[in-house]
């Protein structure tokens, strides 16, 4: 028996601009990647979804506070409520901040200037879905592109995320003004993430980096573990 | 009615928008403390009633128009020219 070819959607917003970026990687890594538009109201049958980055009903009033009413995304909060898998990239990350399934909140860069460059990241916990094929401290290097990445927690939220150890991923030098250089989160159960830096921009050493391959296939074989449960 | 809606990033948020407003003020040669940026939202609403009207204004802060972990925000109310 070959291996199940897990089925992840990439929900399609409007102004959605590394959706096909983030297809490409996910069949790169073998998985079966299926296009969601914003309106649908269900989701197909899928082992996990990715919110791509972009710039979602051009970030009006605040970037991803509109996106977070589309129809999809309604599908995506119950998906998640039953534990599905859903990684939030950039625009997906401020989606998914906004629409209260991850904590905190993206704001406009502190320097107020546009960041676009690969940035060194370290991996502060492996036992995610999303950071299974990662070492414990590893070190990354991941692109940024983002006017909107400064991740903010008030005091007492960012100490009970770091007692949950829902913080994931840190940058190692400054980058957008983030909150204690956090780059990527998890919710509280774990099966949510949303992160700032592209791995779907990072997954051959032909762009520079091939460490967002670690990111998306450790993704990958989480919702082929699922596909293997049945769930 | 018409309805005016402030909203401000709450005190002691970082505002680097005030502050790039601030230092051009500055160098503009203006007299000027701390400056903060926040966004207006007028509304047009066809209620009448101040008090469900602005029931109904706050319900689209909480829900849309402000993140309240970052901002906060007010509600004016007038009547409509006209009304």
């Amino acid at each position: 028996m070959t291996s199940p070819q897990p089925r992840i959607g990439v929900l399609r917003f409007p102004g959605a601009c590394d959706d096909r970026d983030a297809f490409w990687a996910l069949a790169a890594f073998d998985a079966e990647p299926v296009f969601v538009w914003h309106t649908e109201t269900d989701l197909p049958d899928l082992d996990a979804v990715v919110l791509p980055g972009g710039f979602s009903y051009g970030d009006y009033l605040r970037c991803g506070a509109i996106a977070r009413f589309a129809p999809a995304m309604e599908a995506v909060a119950a998906f998640a409520a039953e534990g599905g898998l859903v990684l939030g990239i950039c625009n997906g990350f401020q989606i998914l901040c906004e629409a209260g399934l991850l904590p905190g909140v993206l704001r406009r860069n502190e320097s107020l200037a546009f960041v676009c460059r690969d940035v060194p990241l370290v991996v502060e916990r492996t036992d995610t879905p999303f950071t299974s094929r990662c070492a414990e401290g590893e070190r990354l290097t991941i692109p940024v592109k983002h006017g909107e990445g400064c991740w903010f927690a008030d005091d007492a939220l960012y100490e009970e995320l770091q007692a949950n150890r829902q913080i994931v991923l840190r940058y190692t030098e400054p980058v957008n003004g983030s909150r204690n250089d956090v780059a990527g989160v998890v919710n509280e159960r774990g099966n949510v993430m949303g992160l700032m830096p592209h791995p779907e921009h990072a997954v051959d050493p032909l762009l520079g980096s091939a460490d967002g391959a670690l990111i998306l296939s450790s993704l990958v074989e989480a919702a082929r573990h699922s596909v293997l449960a049945g769930v | 009615m018409k309805a005016t809606v402030l909203v401000r990033p709450k005190h002691g948020i970082l505002d680097p928008q005030g502050q790039a407003v601030e230092s051009s003020l500055r160098q503009l040669g203006f007299a000027v403390g701390e400056a903060r940026v926040g966004r207006v939202v007028d509304l047009e609403l066809e209620s009448n009633d101040p008090a469900g009207a602005r029931a109904e204004v706050e319900r689209m802060c909480e829900q849309l128009l402000a993140n309240p972990l970052i901002e906060s925000y007010e509600i004016e109310l007038t009547e409509a020219v006209g009304d």
